[in-house]
């Protein structure tokens, strides 16, 4: 594996605005005791050990720094230090090669659930291979004395299991039962505890028969398919809100007396002057009132090309400074903002996600009333047929134990536990199974435009039709700026020999301008580049390239598809499913990427509203749509979707409502998502077959009393080790063909070398 | 019989030492950073500032 090329150079350009400043440092840092702070910076780009030396040798030695600590896994980095100001931990991090963006903790420090439940997984481990010790004596022979002994010592090992690890479900059956709802652990909160009951009344009367083994292993499979069903999710958790921040946390403030100040977010208020450096994001909406710049609207509209902006210019949080630094004033606090208006109508929007309930909820729903029904007939027709109370309540409970539902309760989560693992080797993450359940239900797709389907970044159109000496001398001149048609000619023109200028100006919202040799070079628009004298009949449009005020070249530039975009769209329509594009980008635009992809259906100028407007319209014909977006303004249309997608580059917000976030550049993601998410559906109801059909073999054994702790014993392993065995299909060969017919997706690639 | 007086005891304590000793890994986290854990084997541990951070981290 190369090392921290690839990814670093990606992160480096969605981040290269500067990262989060000392002041946003301070702001993020909490205390930790001691005098000593500490500071959690998310950095997406750290991916091997030599990252891991590197960060910590180098922050290590800063002054001030105690101790530096990565964590590969999360990708993250813990900085603790000393002193007043904080060290310049960012800047090293970037001198390094490496984005950082803060990491809000709000103080959750561990994960508290995952260490009760992992604890909980040691202790029930260790009673049930201890029991099941001392019950394989029993089984084999042990008599008298000696088994009445076991069974007290089983009885004795069972307690803090029952206790410790019972727990969480007691709880969760408790909660439910006292809300008058049902779910799949009262069943097993019920066998569990009445097995163990019951054993313990055989066991004082020196019975036969004691259940300890199959009341605590039961406990221990059902918290294994648990905990890994809580490190799916949480992981996706951290590494969805370990990416980059893109709302800022403060701004500059600048006071009547002209004094500057850093203030958090929340307490700008409308009036207040506000400085905005070049590659920040502008944090409330307001007007321009100094300056000119250009900003790039594409979080928040949706539009692929810069819009200038001069004095008096509306602006809207989330908008993105290019070139030069404005003061913009505030005409609403940050909770008034853009963004706040759009949280509000997501929260608006949150349709079928609500209503959907999940595979394992409707089965427990139809399931545990018939348990509980069989149970009780048992109980009754044994009394009626004997009326011998004692045996009659053995064997009902044994009915219990053998139907708890083992085998059902990992069906489901074990498969999304591999499934998730499938997606996330290919850097897709997934916030929970019930997305993966909506996934394989979906019928249509709808795709966002800029930032989805295309990469957001403009790259030159006709590269090839311009002299390459015009070319280098543009590209010189472009890389002194940061606007985005100045990236893309300077990207155009690598490897050409570079200029070296008298002097060079970047005038805002025209170009810049250059002098050569007493010659004048523009680069920028047509009416400002070219002299009126020569523009005559040339229609003056578009970015040129003048000398002296004559032209020499035109440049055009075109939205770059996002990697793997045709590739998606054919592979999806393959797959039966209708393909619709909407945007908030002007028609043309939106028309011209429609036509690239062969997509019918699309929609353009789409305000966010309108957007969200559509999927509940759509909702409403009963179809059920994946969303993929990346802006504030899908933020809303995101929610309101059956299922949603996100690229990790998208906004917070959007990132955050999204079901699905893919990490790596290439669109394949959204195929082979969705290839997932149906296998492990159809894995799933594989499974709740085969505990149906265990469940068909045992219960008549256990109602006509034949069952021994025994049969108990290896009949619930043998139902789990099917299941789990079922589930682990997945991460078989035959998933790994759908990717692999295309050699040259990154997907492919990734996976090539992972099986090499 | 009075083998088993000696042997389950002994059975038991063993396995509870190995209770002890994954709580008591779990608590000083060392499931934190798997894949880091994987990776560190790999660096150079003469440095001296690379062992103080590791004995610090309890």
């Amino acid at each position: 594996m190369s090392c921290c090329a690839p990814g670093t150079e990606a992160a480096l350009d969605v981040a290269s605005p500067a990262g989060p400043s000392r002041e946003e440092v301070r702001f993020a840092s909490h205390n930790v005791g001691g005098g000593l702070m500490q500071t959690d910076l998310s950095v997406p780009a750290i991916h091997c050990g030599a990252c891991i030396q590197a960060i910590e040798s180098s922050v290590g030695r800063l002054a001030g720094v105690e101790d530096a600590r990565v964590n590969l896994s999360t990708k993250r980095v813990s900085v603790r230090w000393r002193g007043e100001a904080p060290p310049p931990i960012v800047q090293t991090l970037n001198g390094l090669g490496y984005a950082a963006h803060l990491f809000d903790t709000d103080g959750e420090g561990k994960d508290r659930v995952l260490a009760e439940l992992m604890r909980a997984v040691a202790i029930s481990g260790f009673a049930a291979a201890n029991i099941m010790l001392l019950s394989v004596s029993v089984w084999s022979g042990a008599e008298d004395a000696t088994r009445d002994l076991f069974h007290w010592l089983s009885a004795l090992i069972a307690i803090p299991a029952l206790f410790f690890a019972g727990r969480i479900f007691f709880r969760s059956a408790w909660a439910a039962l006292s809300h008058g709802r049902m779910n799949m652990d009262v069943p097993i909160a019920l066998g569990v505890s009445l097995a163990y009951g019951m054993s313990l009344f055989e066991t004082i009367n020196h019975g036969p028969h004691a259940y300890f083994d199959a009341s605590v292993s039961l406990l221990f499979f059902l918290l294994i398919g648990r905990t890994l069903d809580h490190v799916m999710r949480e992981r996706t958790r951290e590494a969805v809100t370990g990416l980059a921040k893109l709302a800022p946390r403060g701004a500059m403030v600048v006071r009547h007396g002209g004094s500057h100040h850093y203030l958090p977010l929340p307490e700008i208020e409308p009036g207040m002057r506000i400085l905005i450096a070049a590659g920040e994001r502008i944090p409330v909406d307001g007007f321009v009132v100094r300056g000119s710049s250009d900003l790039d609207c594409a979080l928040v509209t949706g539009e692929s090309a810069p819009q200038a902006a001069v004095s008096g210019t509306v602006v809207r949080a989330g908008m993105l400074n290019l070139a030069r630094p404005l003061t913009v004033e505030a005409t609403a606090a940050a909770k008034d903002s853009f963004l706040s208006e759009m949280v509000r109508m997501m929260e608006a929007a949150e349709g079928g996600r609500a209503r959907y309930r999940r595979i394992a909820d409707r089965a427990s729903a139809l399931y545990s009333p018939v348990v509980h029904l069989t149970a009780l007939l048992t109980f009754l027709g044994w009394m009626a047929a004997t009326g011998d109370w004692h045996r009659a309540l053995t064997i009902a409970i044994a009915v219990l134990i053998i139907t708890c539902p083992c085998a059902l309760g990992l069906a489901v989560p074990i498969v999304q536990v591999v499934a998730a693992r499938r997606l996330f080797e290919n850097g897709i993450m997934v916030k929970d199974g019930s997305a993966m359940e909506r996934m394989a239900e979906i019928d249509s797709v709808v795709f966002d435009k800029t930032g989805t389907l295309t990469t957001g970044v403009p790259v030159l159109a006709d590269a090839n039709e311009i002299d390459a000496a015009d070319l280098g001398i543009a590209a010189a001149m472009a890389a002194h700026s940061r606007h985005p048609f100045s990236k893309a000619i300077v990207a155009a023109g690598t490897g050409l020999p570079s200029v070296a200028f008298d002097s060079v100006d970047e005038v805002a919202g025209n170009g810049i301008e250059t002098t050569l040799d007493g010659a004048t070079w523009r680069l920028g628009r047509a009416d400002w580049a070219i002299s009126e004298s020569h523009r005559g009949h040339l229609a003056a449009d578009g970015t040129v390239l003048s000398c002296n005020g004559a032209m020499r070249a035109v440049f055009r530039f075109e939205e770059k598809l996002r990697p793997g975009a045709k590739h998606a769209v054919s592979e999806l329509k393959a797959r039966g499913i209708d393909i619709d594009m909407i945007s908030g980008d002007q028609p043309q635009a939106v028309k011209a990427i429609a036509d690239k992809l062969a997509i019918d259906s699309f929609h353009a100028a789409a305000l966010p509203g309108d957007k969200a407007e559509h999927l509940a319209a759509m909702a409403h014909e009963r179809r059920k749509v994946l969303m993929i977006g990346d802006g504030l303004n899908d933020a809303p249309a995101l929610a309101a979707a059956h299922v949603s997608m996100a690229p990790a580059t998208a906004a917070d917000i959007g990132r955050n409502a999204a079901d699905f976030v893919f990490l790596r550049e290439g669109l394949e993601a959204v195929p082979f998502a969705l290839d997932v998410a149906r296998k492990a559906n159809r894995l799933i109801r594989q499974n709740f077959a085969l505990a149906i059909g265990y469940n068909l073999l045992a219960v008549p054994i256990a109602v006509s009393g034949h069952v021994t702790p025994l049969i108990a014993a290896v009949a619930m392993s043998l139902s789990s080790i099917v299941v789990i065995a079922n589930a682990m299909r997945l991460t078989g060969a035959a998933q790994a063909a759908d990717v692999m017919r295309d050699p040259h997706s990154p997907l492919a690639q990734t996976t090539l070398a992972e099986a090499s | 019989m009075t083998n088993l007086v000696v042997l389950i005891p002994i059975a038991l304590l063993l396995g509870a030492l190995g209770l002890a000793a994954f709580l008591w890994s779990l608590r000083s986290g060392q499931y934190e950073d798997l894949d880091g854990a994987a990776e560190r084997i790999l660096l150079d541990e003469d440095k001296p500032d690379g062992e103080e951070v590791v004995r610090r981290r309890k």
